[in-house]
């Protein structure tokens, strides 16, 4: 499924690829055959083919599945290996072992690797854990059974998946697992069709047809793996999901073309077909769904990459200290050259004992610096990422409603009546009005034109339906010649007696389209996400003005529960839209599909052929038998600008002709009209082909399709010829609602200093109106438009740009509006910048071709300059590949930290190369979700995932990196300090265990606890202020000044720390021991009492670890220091630390050191707090002093910094609506005792809102009816003008928001493909209703200036665009 | 909330108050008004327990001198200048003599101190073999590597006790005599000279190697003395529990000191007529002087001192309290300073809000 649309991008054309790879390919052949011998191979065989004979030659996989890392051999060196791509491990085991050099070595050689070994072994054990579960998960998947055929018993056996081989034929029952890829040669559905659930490969839910192969299909019989003698020729296993392409050589020679649509994937589930059976094609890991499994890209963060330049500072920091310790030994050991040979014999010379003892002491430096911190980090990291992603996993049931326009809705059952009753006349179609003929028309291309199915959940189809005599795709002429005698009969399950072929009389178009005077069908869509809303609505051919119905009818349930599976959501709203007009798609086979009216029973209208959706066409069309009229139609659907090209045209003398091309201009203004609203449009328009034009269109496309090579060109060029002189039909615009809260989301991390850049590939036009909806433009600020046809052009019009945006500080020019705008719409893909941009700044708009040529190596520097200066940034028309080549660019050229969101399948390649990618899970699948480093559920949960999650992760990692080296700073600077009193020689007065397991067990779980749980500012305060966020993005809280600041705050601390206990000790009879033990002791105290101060968020967790750390070290020192008298050489515990616990100066400087250390801290903290308190903490002051304030005041705190937006506490009324899934987030907000009253508060307002809303709508709709609709919008948008930030606001979705309880949901729409790809932006429509209600109510009094800007939107346009259909 | 019932997916971590990071929190805010009382409380705090300290400190009296034998320092420079450049030293004798006014309140404690002298050096430090000196027999013929070169004598028998630090062992010693009236005899002071090392490392840490037919040189026997003694290690002293391995001054020895400058424990003084201290009288001390510190430019000391329940004479850490409760104080004042002042302007602030 890909929404791609850009033809001009598209870097090659299939056929191309495939001719290129045609040397390439696999042969399989059944293994039930004998082997072949050699006198076997006759002339037809080719010789790749007994080459490549099974098992022989060509090395196949077989299905066994192995997805784990290691073997029990190959576990510890791989392991290790890869532990070792860490540069810190190679370092720290490098240093480890240097110990082992007698020369050089700090500690007891084994104790120096404990650390780094346990390390090693943690991630090891963690490593070792991960395989052991992937092997039993693949044992587990290697014992599924299935069904497949033996050779000996002559019948299908129960085999383990594993044993399935390349050739076996494997036979497949409703709802199993396909076991590997598998070509389908039968199934028990008529047609030779089989559903497959793709979900496990794609998360997509919808069912995809999958038919079996042409040749196969016509086998009346069950099928017989003994008789199959083919050879099947296809390509070598590739990860291409969407394509497979092959030929299978009866023994007849003849050859016949395999398609993706032959191909069962590995991973699927087989559904609605009791039993398939096929043959193995590729097995195990050469299966797609396997070969499609790639790991995702490392990702660093900022932070981290200027974490790794300060480590190489601290590491500098460590080799001068050594150096100077080092040298300074070797100056000690001249002057004191006596004294070391009295108690040291000169044994090495003075030079190694330098070098030596440098080595010493950076052993013994290093290993406090970094050690633990690499493991502490990381492990904190893993654990926050964890529980961000959980926590914002929300699930979020999608629902959709449609209420059907009752005057379009009656003329549909108008035309349903008579035909019902004229069923059995000659001409039925004559008896209907051409108007009502072409909405019936209409409604019946809109059920059918398309691949949507009709499922009902998990039951295998009744194989019990009428057959067609003859199958289609019809194969031949005389098939054709056939089938087109006048007497067939074709009926459905509901009797449709048997109708005249003869032409209808309606065929020309112009003379029908004389009624739909004033506009063309409309039909709008409305999808939605969560919010219960309305959906469709539609008016038929009456006025243009608004005819809201306040009553919304009840859509008549069918009997049955159906369920439409769509490959695009689009397909499916088009189903259900249909549906709710009583144009139910019943069935859709291969051949055939039933609808069904409510008079005239079921329809079932021969399926001649379907000419798929591509981007190049841009539509899709079908071609059909009609069953009234037995005459063949072809119904095309698609994108507008090319339907509308390609209309039969017609002359302007006639009147016919004027009137029919005054349809169209109108048609053409609704369609513009929609396209401003934002809705993605399509052109519905309709073909009778006459037997003759069909026969031959009918024998080229035959051949066309049965060419092996070229297909796809020769396909394409049949479908442009079928595909002309087209009768317009109508229009649709589906509207795809934006999420609740973009607009508001948008605002917010605009307000937090994001700059955000739209790339999708919509239209220009659709973009931009989607961008005006969700305020990423605003309508007086200036948008520079970029549409470039060459490369020069390009330069030429980035050079103008950067002039005018270079010189518009002077004077403001003139707006260019984009009044001839067309339409689409757009999933959002924000790219943010760490960029801030400061005053009203320009918003760019550019198109996929300029930004080809934007990209170009010589103008990219332009682009992103120009880019830079802007706002915001709008990309259409972009490719996948543009929309990742932009976020590199960016993440590279502009050194900014780029965050990408989507939702579609598209977006994956985007969201992997930004450094954080967000995927939105849901509608369209989950290839996006599964390529993100983070999936919400909908966008406007980025707000709390930036705002919120991200402020919070930056602050606590900021925090934690500082305090890590500071820890090892400070911790490092006491041993320094030592070696001034120990001639440098490296000695430790620290007893070697606390030394190595200090940072790794007794410091490093309360930093753990604040590196995963602190919060510097509550939800709520940051959520109200996102401008906090800038704090973040500006690295306010990890500078360099904050980090050398730091370090001369560790080498204070490490001043008092040595020197209170050497001064204490000083002349008196201490030992080594006995008096590191307190020093250490004291660090502990002090590392605690630091973080203490760092920590802004005490939870019982806090104490603990804190606790439990100091409870650990007396623990740890007592049963040490009372193990071994004599094993610790050459420390001497022995009874160090119960010498020390009676003895009262332990505890006097246990007391004094750490306080003093701290001393300054503190007061430098405290008095900054007071007195230059950061925006952070003045809004936790408020957060603290004004905890249970009423929303009131937050709202008026928003208001003062961002007058401009009156609708922020809207949003956050939004977020507390009181739909389930915000539920939650009100319940987590609740459970914050602070937070209950304003929560509660909140969705108080929500509800209240909603009621002041209904009266409104009412009105609305009323006026609508007198087809005064326009004074009643216009009130209202009047007011919005009243709000100068909120002008020009368009009330996308306004008046058709009914009563909430009148909406009914249609069920299960868990499952569906429902939501458009812009489902992330869907809901804005009932933002604006509450924020635009809200405001009336406000300011009802307020006098309304005169003439909207806007022409009214009064929503019921319909227009098509098909261009990101798939 | 029907949410935790209902609509909870397969992925849905619990809805605890952890994993939605909604632990119930404290969450101070560093000003001055938190930090006011803080500083105030701990500036009193420690003011008080300095003068305390400083005042017991204070109570300690101690006796030292510098008998290392610079030129003109006293008769030791005999001897000082005697052993210098000799290696063994000759045996040398020396006295200091002092006078006490006034009682020197007991327990007195007599210790030597040695300046620059490192015994913390690494490689000073790691050489010994502590499983030698626990009595181990297979170890006291084989010392670890770590004693090296003080390991095997140059005839090729393992020395016992191995290393550097046992080597180097102090071997001074002194006698300490009482004149109780002018111009009357010296009586010899009684000194204690058990139990000056610490319990464990006399008793558990280390011990002898088992006595052979009764007698401990013969359980030494293949061994050699470190090379800097003058004799073998089974006759430090003649009482059997006090000798070998586990003599006390050994033991003492062998615990090393934290810093270049150091004292040792040489004796007790609360024998006979001296518990309660050292009467007013004359005093002699009768210096062996053996051990040579001029080459690495040390001084030895010879200090008398009493103790505190803190512990020796230190008056840093009752300083240090004053000084730091003084900070806090002074800190205190500054924070109520800004307190006063930026409190109002923060009230009109927020009224403003």
């Amino acid at each position: 499924m890909q929404r791609e649309s850009g033809s001009a991008e598209e870097p090659e054309p299939p056929g191309r690829r495939w001719r290129r790879r045609e040397g390439r390919t696999r042969t399989v052949r059944s293994n039930l055959l004998p082997p072949p011998s050699a006198e076997d191979s006759v002339a037809g065989a080719t010789k790749g083919e007994r080459l490549q004979r099974l098992g022989c030659v060509q090395h196949l996989a077989d299905n066994r599945l192995k997805t784990t890392k290691y073997t029990l051999l190959s576990f510890l060196p791989k392991n290790l290996f890869e532990q070792f791509h860490r540069l810190a491990n190679v370092y720290f085991v490098f240093i480890a072992l240097l110990n082992f050099v007698p020369a050089v070595n700090a500690f007891q050689p084994g104790l120096a690797l404990a650390p780094v070994l346990f390390i090693l072994a943690v991630t090891a054990f963690k490593d070792l854990w991960e395989d052991y579960s992937r092997y039993r998960s693949d044992h587990e998947i290697n014992h599924l059974g299935c069904l497949v055929f033996s050779r000996e018993e002559k019948k299908y056996v129960n085999r383990f998946w594993k044993e399935i081989r390349v050739g076996d034929f494997v036979r497949l029952r409703c709802n199993e697992i396909i076991p590997a890829d598998i070509l389908l040669l039968s199934s028990s559905d008529p047609d030779g069709l089989c559903h497959i659930e793709t979900a496990n490969l794609d998360g997509e839910t919808n069912l995809k047809r999958r038919q079996v192969v042409r040749g196969f299909s016509e086998l009346v019989s069950e099928f017989n793996p003994l008789t199959f003698t083919s050879v099947i020729e296809c390509e070598k296993p590739n990860n291409d999901l969407t394509r497979f392409r092959g030929c299978i050589i009866h023994d007849n020679g003849k050859k016949a073309g395999l398609y993706k649509e032959n191909l069962l994937l590995r991973g699927c589930t087989i559904r609605n077909t009791e039993a398939v059976v096929g043959i193995v094609i590729y097995a195990g890991h050469e299966t797609k769904a396997l070969l499609n499994n790639s790991g995702p890209r490392y990702k660093r963060s900022q932070l981290e990459r200027q974490m790794n330049c300060d480590v190489l500072w601290c590491v500098l920091l460590l080799v001068c200290m050594s150096l100077f310790s080092a040298v300074a030994q070797r100056l000690a050991r001249y002057q004191e050259a006596d004294s070391e040979e009295e108690e040291v014999p000169r044994g090495g010379s003075s030079q190694r004992g330098s070098i030596g003892s440098h080595q010493s002491v950076r052993i013994l430096h290093r290993s406090q610096s970094t050690k633990s911190y690499w493991r502490t980090g990381s492990r904190a990291e893993a654990k926050r990422a964890s529980m961000l992603s959980k926590h914002t996993a929300f699930s979020s049931p999608m629902e959709k409603d449609i209420t059907p326009d009752p005057k379009l809705l009656e003329k549909v059952s108008e035309c349903d009546r008579y035909l019902a009753i004229s069923r059995h006349q000659e001409h039925p179609l004559a008896q209907l009005s051409p108007e009502l003929s072409d909405v019936f028309d209409f409604f019946i291309a809109l059920t059918i034109c398309n691949t949507v199915v009709v499922t009902s959940p998990d039951q295998p189809r009744q194989k019990v339906r009428v057959r067609f005599e003859l199958k289609s795709p019809v194969k031949t002429i005389e098939d054709f010649l056939r089938r087109f005698t006048p007497s067939r009969l074709t009926s459905g399950c509901s009797s449709i007696g048997s109708l005249a072929t003869t032409k209808s009389s309606h065929k020309s178009g112009c003379s029908f389209m004389s009624t739909l005077s004033n506009d063309s069908m409309l039909l709008r869509l409305e999808e939605r996400l969560g919010q219960p809303a309305p959906a469709i609505d539609s008016n038929g051919y009456s006025t243009p003005a608004d005819s809201w119905e306040p009553n919304s009818p009840q859509e008549p349930q069918p009997k049955q529960e159906l369920r439409f599976e769509a490959e695009s959501p689009d397909e499916a709203a088009l189903v259900y839209a249909a549906k709710a007009y009583n144009c139910a798609l019943v069935d859709r086979l291969h051949d055939q599909v039933s609808v069904e009216l409510p008079h005239l029973g079921r329809l079932t209208f021969e399926l001649l052929h379907t000419l798929g959706f591509d981007s190049i066409r841009k539509r899709m069309s079908v071609v059909i038998r009609h069953p009234l009229t037995d005459e063949i139609n072809v119904y095309t659907k698609g994108a507008d600008s090319v339907v509308m090209d390609l209309l039969l045209p017609c002359s302007s003398d006639d009147a016919r002709g004027k009137h029919q091309n005054k349809i169209r201009s109108k048609t053409q203004n609704y369609l513009n009209l929609y396209a401003m609203e934002g809705l993605r449009t399509l052109c519905i328009a309709k073909r009778v082909l006459s037997k003759e034009e069909y026969a031959c269109w009918l024998q080229s496309h035959l051949e066309a399709e049965s060419s092996v090579d070229n297909r796809e060109e020769l396909l394409f060029q049949s479908a442009i010829r079928l595909e002309t002189n087209l009768h317009l039909l109508g229009a649709t615009g589906i509207e795809d609602r934006l999420q609740d809260g973009v607009p508001e989301t948008i605002t917010k991390l605009r307000q937090a200093g994001l700059q955000i850049w739209v790339l999708t590939g919509d239209k220009q036009e659709t973009a931009i109106n989607i961008a005006y909806a969700c305020k990423l433009l605003d309508h007086d600020e200036e948008v520079i438009t970029l549409n470039a046809e060459s490369q020069e052009a390009c330069a030429a019009l980035l050079d103008q740009c950067l002039h005018h945006v270079q010189s518009r500080g002077s004077h403001r020019p003139p707006e260019k509006t984009e009044s001839s705008v067309n339409v689409g719409f757009s999933p959002l893909y924000l790219a943010s910048t760490t960029t801030t941009v400061s005053g009203p700044s320009p918003s760019l708009v550019i198109d996929g071709r300029s930004l080809a040529y934007a990209l170009e190596k010589n103008l990219e520097d332009k682009f992103l300059f120009l880019a830079k200066q802007c706002r915001s940034v709008l990309c259409c028309r972009s490719t996948p590949l543009q929309k990742s080549m932009v976020v590199k660019l960016v993440r590279s050229k502009l050194k900014a930290m780029t965050l990408a969101i989507g939702d579609g399948a598209n977006d994956v390649s985007m969201i992997q190369v930004a450094d954080v990618g967000v995927g939105i899970s849901g509608q369209e699948g989950m290839q996006a979700v599964m390529a993100s480093d983070f999936a919400v559920p909908r966008f406007r949960y980025l707000e709390r995932l930036l705002i919120v999650h991200g402020h919070w992760c930056y602050s606590r990692l900021a925090n934690m990196v500082l305090y890590f080296f500071y820890k090892n700073t400070m911790f490092v600077g006491l041993l320094f300090w030592f070696q001034f009193y120990c001639g440098f020689s490296a000695s430790a007065m620290i007893d070697q265990w606390y030394l190595i397991f200090f940072n790794l067990l007794f410091s490093s779980l309360p930093q753990l606890v604040t590196g995963v749980l602190d919060k510097d500012v509550p939800a709520h305060v940051l959520l109200l202020k996102p401008q906090l966020y800038k704090s973040g993005q500006n690295m306010e809280e990890y500078r360099p000044r904050a980090f050398w600041l730091n370090m001369v705050d560790a080498a204070f601390q490490s001043l008092v720390c040595f020197f209170i206990p050497y001064l204490a000790y000083y002349d008196s009879d201490v030992d080594m021991f006995t008096w590191g033990t307190p020093i250490t002791a004291i660090a502990l105290f002090t590392f605690l009492l630091h973080l203490g101060i760092e920590t802004r968020t005490w939870t019982w967790l806090n104490w603990t670890a804190c606790v439990f750390s100091i409870f650990l070290f007396f623990t740890v020192a007592l049963i040490y220091n009372a193990s071994c008298a004599t094993c610790y050489p050459p420390s001497n515990p022995y009874w160090t630390m119960h010498t020390l616990l009676g003895d009262p100066v332990f505890y006097l400087i246990c007391l004094i050191a750490p306080i003093t250390a701290l001393l300054p801290r503190l007061f430098f903290k405290a008095l900054q707090g007071s007195l230059f308190p950061t925006q952070l903490q003045l809004a936790r002051q408020s957060a603290k002093k004004f905890p249970k304030k009423p929303k009131t005041h937050k709202e008026i705190l928003v208001q003062k910094h961002f007058p401009g937006d009156p609708k922020t506490e809207l949003s956050e009324g939004m977020t507390m609506s009181p739909s389930e899934t915000l539920s939650k987030d009100c319940a987590s907000e609740a459970s914050q005792n602070t937070q209950q009253p304003s929560c509660s508060l909140k969705t108080s307002r929500e509800l209240s809102t909603v009621d002041i809303s209904m009266p409104l709508r009412e009105d609305t709709m009323q006026e609508g009816l007198d087809a005064q609709a326009l004074g009643s919008s216009r009130p209202v948008e009047a007011v919005l003008e009243a709000c100068p930030e909120d002008s020009k606001r368009k009330p996308t979705s306004t008046s058709q928001e009914p009563p909430l309880s009148s909406l009914f949901n249609l069920p299960s729409f868990g499952s569906l493909n429902w939501i458009s790809s812009l489902s992330m932006v869907s809901g804005l429509g009932s933002v604006f209703q509450f924020s635009r209600s809200s405001l009336h109510m406000d300011k009802q009094d307020g006098e309304f200036p005169p003439s909207p800007p806007q022409p009214d939107q009064d929503l019921h346009g319909l227009q098509g665009q098909a261009t990101d259909y798939f | 909330m029907t949410w935790s019932a209902t609509a909870r997916g397969a992925h849905q971590p619990d809805n605890t108050a952890f994993t939605q990071q909604r632990l119930p929190a404290w969450q101070p805010l560093l000003s001055a008004s938190i930090t006011l009382p803080l500083f105030f409380c701990a500036g009193l705090a420690f003011i008080g327990l300095g003068l305390g300290l400083y005042y017991s400190s204070n109570g300690i009296k101690e006796l030292e001198y510098d008998y290392t034998g610079d030129p003109g320092t006293g008769n030791c420079s005999v001897c000082a200048a005697e052993g210098q450049g000799r290696a063994p030293p000759p045996n040398c004798s020396c006295a200091w003599y002092f006078s006490l006014p006034e009682l020197f309140p007991g327990p007195v404690y007599l210790y030597y101190e040695l300046t620059n002298f490192y015994q913390n050096n690494r490689r000073y430090g790691v050489s010994r073999d502590d499983a030698q000196l626990s009595g181990l027999p297979s170890a006291l013929h084989n010392p670890v590597n770590e004693c090296a070169p003080y390991q095997f004598s140059a005839t090729g028998l393992p020395i016992a006790p191995c290393g550097a630090i046992a080597n180097s062992l102090f071997n001074d010693s002194f006698s300490l005599w009482h004149q109780r009236r002018p111009g009357g005899p010296y009586v010899e002071v009684p000194l204690d000279r058990a139990a000056i090392a610490w319990w464990t490392d006399y008793h558990v840490k280390f011990h002898n190697p088992p006595l052979v037919n009764g007698s401990l040189a013969l359980a030494f026997r293949g061994t050699a003395p470190p090379p800097n003694w003058h004799r073998p290690v089974y006759e430090l002293s003649p009482d059997p529990n006090n000798t070998g391995f586990i003599n006390q001054d050994f033991v003492v020895w062998m615990r090393t000191a934290a810093l270049p400058t150091f004292r040792k424990l040489f004796a007790r003084i609360r024998q006979g007529n001296y518990t309660a201290g050292l009467p007013r009288g004359a005093y002699r001390v009768n210096i062996t002087y053996n051990y040579p510190v001029r080459v690495f430019g040390g001084h030895k000391l010879i200090i008398f001192s009493n103790i505190s329940w803190m512990g020796g004479k230190n008056p840093f850490l009752g300083i240090a309290y004053l000084v730091v409760g003084s900070l806090c104080i002074l800190m205190g004042f500054v924070m109520l300073v800004v307190y006063i002042r930026y409190q109002d302007q923060n009230e009109e602030e927020d009224d403003d809000e």
